[in-house]
């Protein structure tokens, strides 16, 4: 052993000069994920990119910038420091030790939950990999490059978790995250969402401010399981994953106002031909992202999340701030279901309904994006709004799943719903539309028409600050 | 229950229910139960009526007559009572058992009876069943794993078999199979015969085949005696009436909370893990020079030894360590001596003690294959899984090998640490075979049969853990960065499954192939007996079971399941 300088080229915190498992477990996968990232990672050559690099979890380690090479990017290993008296929060093993090692018993459980999450990881920077042809601005460039570098990050968080912790199953299934790929006819990723494409900035906004926001509440519920390791790891990303956040949020914020100060200079909607996004089409797309996110959720009920939370394996959003027993063996819900045509409540054990909790929760957290979008159009005068779709609209997954839900809610029949689709979704011509103003602007302090640009730049930099060094 | 833990070492000086009494090549174990000698309180054992404290009489008479008793040809089994031969087993004590205790209960008699069947095929022995009065349920049971019945005709004195009749349950020691497998009973009699209470007399029982015999009273104990000196003369067996037997010496055992240390054989006991560790240590010398030699060892010559302890050590177990579902199956030694011992034992195929000592260890190995634990074989550094050992890891459900060497052992060794090895030998290919006729390597490979012959191209040589997963011998080689936790996951996530859906599993997966009548008894024991056992219509307070002796009638739910 010893062909990899393990402290040099894998900063962690997980000592992986002295763990022998680890390291013959990564000896094997490092040169995969590499492989792996020249073939499905970033398309645009570059000569390096300003990037922020965890090299600690410390208040100083975590975020060290500087212009990096992609291809030597130095991909850690980061949990959360440990606390030595942390105690299940919740389900039947409440108030034991959390578990150091993977209980036997929830071995398969445990195994399953990390895959899932960690296929996501790379299946965004597949989504992702020709973005960086068109970008608005090397600023953006930038933040897509540390997007798909942290998604890369956090692949290698759930692999950490399945060498360390899940012998030679572990071992095949780290080498399977790299094998399936997003919207590969023969191995996609296991969930639909990432195997959908990103075929433009538009779509990449909406998707870090929706999808990725699915990701953080997931994380939110993986960081309370007893599987101590699990929840170190997730804590960890969470942080990185409100930098994706900031890249949605404010992308979006700089689209609804170049969208506003068109409108209000043109003092008309249609500024498609100033070289604007018109307010429908962003209502549109924002309609498909948060939709196909909700579809991420899962069923509203679930056994299986009910047997996660009782084991320990899964809690909910935010545990420790619930004011109940946490165990949650009494208790009902309202979960809504469409029945004879109308959406009505059946009373649910509150165990099953927890991933309708989890998506209630991400669903406030939405509304309070687009309340800020539309505080962006009032700012500019502008009179019309954005919403967030009712929660049954455009599902695949869970109870309204072959149903038609306007995005007001009401219940449609096959008629109705065709006649709306063209104005609640992206139409093959808004797409076309999007995709004709996708120009790729490298000049520094330069930024495409569709967009504004943002308020501040990175670490103190200017916008104008040569964020990417294109080949 | 019992009180305590229940012993499984009981010596005919102190036998409260049997006596044996050696005559010539003759021996005659007469049953004379003691109503006040229950193994636990609550039940009087009427009527030659038995519990498990009389079965281990039993089987350890059976045992002494193989070891201690070389010249006996032929055994009868009677009865010291006056028309009564056996009212089978105490139906107090079933009705006040947990299910657990029953099924035990009945494991252990089987094994018993089949035993005895595999004194007469085996070892020359003929047993005759001496019917001097009423032989009922477990009673008549005891007869059919006899070679021959004689029945007293005097016209009342009957074989039955009213457990569905009288208790709503069935007959739990193989009657029903044997009935009909064994005797060839026209199935349509056996169906009137089960059903009937009062079971069949004299004539009628010779014609339906249900004996062999049917004798007049006063000339019964004439002709038993007769029948038995005809059988001694017939039998194979290959010593004279004075050869002089190996005594079984007690056992020597130290026990703690923690388990058992026998001279070959230690007991780890988990009780947090709910696992018990089982090492078997290999001979610490090469084998004697001849099967005298061998005898003159006596219960110390080791394969007689490790096996008489490893028996104890399951039936202990078994019996008292309800909870313990996972035994890890482990060996110590030297896979050279093992092999030496074996082709010793090969080598002496013919004489009576190593006969009797390849026997004893067939049906030890048995008894794994039948016990409703989950086996785990650990294949580590230091083991000697050789020949007969080997089929310990055979009888396993999971073997996992340690792939080269432990880390911490090579450092502690400046690097001469050796890897683990396994090896079949001869032994593997036919000296043990498990109760369906086959041996444990068939059994493995059922869906590949010619994988066996394959495999003995590689008997007699050292197989490291690659060889040995290539050829299917174990189920996982892990290396030693991972081994520890392999096993500890697979460990905490069997303790984890349901102990019933684990037995019924583990049953179904360990007899592969073709069924034979003792595979037979067990599996319908199992699948019919423990769910009859556990219905209402015999255990509910209602039930059969419960009501017998009451004056009440059971009360049946009457749906056909």
């Amino acid at each position: 052993m010893g062909t990899i300088d393990y402290t040099g080229r894998i900063p962690n915190n997980v000592d992986l000069a002295g763990d022998r498992r680890l390291q013959r477990a990564l000896e094997s996968w490092q040169p995969k994920f590499l492989a792996w990232w020249a073939e499905m990672g970033p398309a645009l050559p570059t000569r390096d990119v300003y990037l922020r690099t965890a090299v600690s979890v410390g208040r100083e380690g975590w975020a060290h910038f500087g212009h990096v090479a992609l291809p030597e990017y130095r991909w850690g290993i980061f949990l959360s420091e440990r606390s030595p008296d942390r105690a299940i929060g919740f389900g039947r093993h409440k108030g034991e030790p959390v578990w150091q090692q993977v209980p036997g018993e929830h071995r398969s459980d445990l195994q399953r939950l990390i895959v899932v999450q960690g296929d996501t990881e790379p299946a965004s920077v597949e989504q992702q990999r020709h973005l960086g042809a068109t970008a608005p601005s090397l600023y953006d460039l930038r933040n897509l490059f540390q997007v798909n570098v942290e998604e890369g990050r956090h692949l290698w968080a759930m692999v950490y978790l399945l060498h360390a912790y899940f012998g030679r199953d572990g071992r095949e299934e780290a080498e399977a995250l790299l094998l399936r790929n997003s919207g590969s006819e023969d191995a996609p990723r296991i969930l639909g969402a990432f195997n959908e494409p990103t075929p433009d900035w538009l779509a990449f906004f909406m998707f870090t401010y929706f999808t990725d926001r699915d990701g953080k509440y997931q994380l939110g519920t993986l960081k309370e399981s007893a599987f101590d390791p699990l929840a170190r790891t997730c804590d960890f990303m969470l942080k990185e994953e409100a930098h994706h956040m900031m890249v949605g949020t404010t992308g979006v914020d700089r689209v609804v106002a170049r969208t506003a100060e068109l409108m209000r200079e043109h003092d008309t909607d249609d500024i498609a031909r100033y070289g604007g996004i018109p307010l429908g089409v962003l209502q549109r797309y924002l309609n498909f992202h948060y939709s196909v996110s909700l579809d991420l959720f899962g069923s509203e009920t679930s056994t299986n999340v009910a047997n996660y939370f009782t084991n320990g394996l899964k809690g909910r959003w935010q545990e420790d701030r619930r004011k109940d027993d946490h165990v949650l063996a009494e208790g009902h819900t309202a979960v809504e279901t469409v029945a004879d045509g109308r959406i009505t409540a059946v009373e649910t054990p509150l165990l099953v309904a927890l991933n309708q909790d989890l998506r209630t929760e991400y669903t406030a957290d939405c509304g309070s994006g687009v309340t800020r979008w539309n505080r962006i159009l009032a700012e500019y005068g502008i009179g019309e709004r954005l919403l967030l779709p009712h929660h049954g609209f455009n599902r695949a997954v869970g109870a309204y799943a072959g149903h038609r839900i306007a995005p007001d809610g009401t219940v449609l029949d096959a008629e109705q719903w065709a006649a709306g689709v063209p104005q609640w979704l992206p139409s093959d011509d808004d797409m076309a539309f999007v995709a004709s103003l996708m120009q790729p602007v490298y000049e520094p302090g330069r930024v495409a028409s569709w967009i504004a640009p943002p308020k501040q730049g990175i670490d103190g930099r200017p916008f104008a600050y040569e964020y990417v060094h294109l080949v | 229950m019992p009180p305590g833990p229940v012993r499984f070492d009981v010596h005919p000086d102190t036998y409260r229910h049997w006596s044996l009494e050696i005559e010539g090549s003759v021996a005659r174990l007469m049953l004379d139960v003691d109503e006040q000698g229950g193994l636990v309180p609550g039940y009087e054992l009427k009527l030659n009526s038995y519990d498990l404290g009389v079965d281990i009489e039993l089987y350890d008479a059976l045992q002494r007559i193989r070891f201690e008793h070389p010249g006996v040809k032929a055994v009868v089994i009677g009865s010291a009572k006056d028309k009564v031969f056996c009212a089978g087993a105490n139906i107090r004590m079933l009705a006040q058992s947990s299910h657990a205790w029953k099924v035990n209960f009945c494991k252990f008699t089987n094994e018993t009876r089949n035993g005895m069947e595999d004194a007469s095929a085996h070892s020359g022995l003929a047993f005759l069943a001496a019917v001097n009065g009423t032989a009922a349920g477990g009673g008549y049971e005891l007869a059919l794993a006899c070679d021959e019945i004689l029945l007293v005709d005097d016209g009342s004195s009957a074989v039955s078999l009213p457990e569905v009749p009288l208790l709503g349950v069935l007959p739990g020691t193989g009657g029903l199979v044997r009935v009909v497998d064994k005797r060839g009973v026209r199935k349509d009699l056996a169906d009137v015969f089960a059903t009937r209470a009062d079971g069949v007399r004299g004539r009628t029982a010779l014609d339906w085949g249900l004996v062999d015999e049917a004798v007049p009273r006063s000339r019964f104990a004439e002709t038993v005696a007769q029948r038995a000196r005809e059988a001694a003369e017939r039998s194979p067996r290959p010593t004279d009436d004075g050869t002089e037997g190996v005594v079984l010496k007690p056992l020597v055992r130290s026990e703690g909370p923690d388990g058992i240390a026998y001279t070959h054989v230690a007991v780890v006991l988990d009780r947090a893990a709910r696992t018990a560790t089982i090492t078997v240590a290999g001979p610490g010398a090469p084998p004697p020079d001849s099967p005298e030699a061998a005898v003159r060892e006596g219960a110390g010559f080791w394969p007689l030894a490790m096996t008489r302890e490893l028996d104890d050590a399951i039936l202990h177990l078994r019996t008292n360590e309800n909870t313990l579902g996972t035994w890890i199956l482990k060996t110590a030694g030297d896979s050279d001596q093992v092999a030496a011992y074996d082709a010793f034992l090969s080598a002496h195929e013919g004489h009576w003690l190593i006969d009797e000592t390849r026997h004893y260890l067939k049906r030890t190995l048995k008894r794994l294959d039948v016990t409703s634990r989950t086996l785990i074989a650990l294949l580590e550094p230091g083991s000697c899984f050789a020949g007969p050992l080997l089929e310990l890891a055979l009888a396993a459900d999971r073997q996992y090998m340690l792939d080269g060497v432990f880390e911490e052992e090579q450092d502690e060794q400046d690097g001469d640490a050796q890897p683990a090895r396994l090896r079949m030998t001869a032994a593997n290919f036919g000296a043990y075979p498990m109760g369906n006729g086959r041996t444990r390597l068939q059994s493995r490979f059922h869906g590949a049969p010619e994988h066996p012959d394959l495999l003995a191209d590689h008997a007699g040589k050292d197989l490291a853990a690659a060889e040995a997963l290539a050829l299917g011998l174990v189920t996982f080689a892990p290396d030693d960065i991972d081994y520890a936790d392999e096993v500890r996951l697979a460990l905490e996530e069997r303790a984890a499954l349901s102990p019933d859906a684990l037995t019924g599993m583990e049953a179904n997966h360990r007899f592969t192939g073709p069924e034979t009548p003792e595979t037979k008894i067990f599996g319908r024991l199992s699948a019919w007996q423990n769910w009859i056992f556990n219905r209402p219509n015999a255990a509910g307070p209602e039930g059969a079971l419960r009501s017998y002796g009451t004056g009440r009638r059971a009360d049946f739910d009457t749906e056909r399941v």
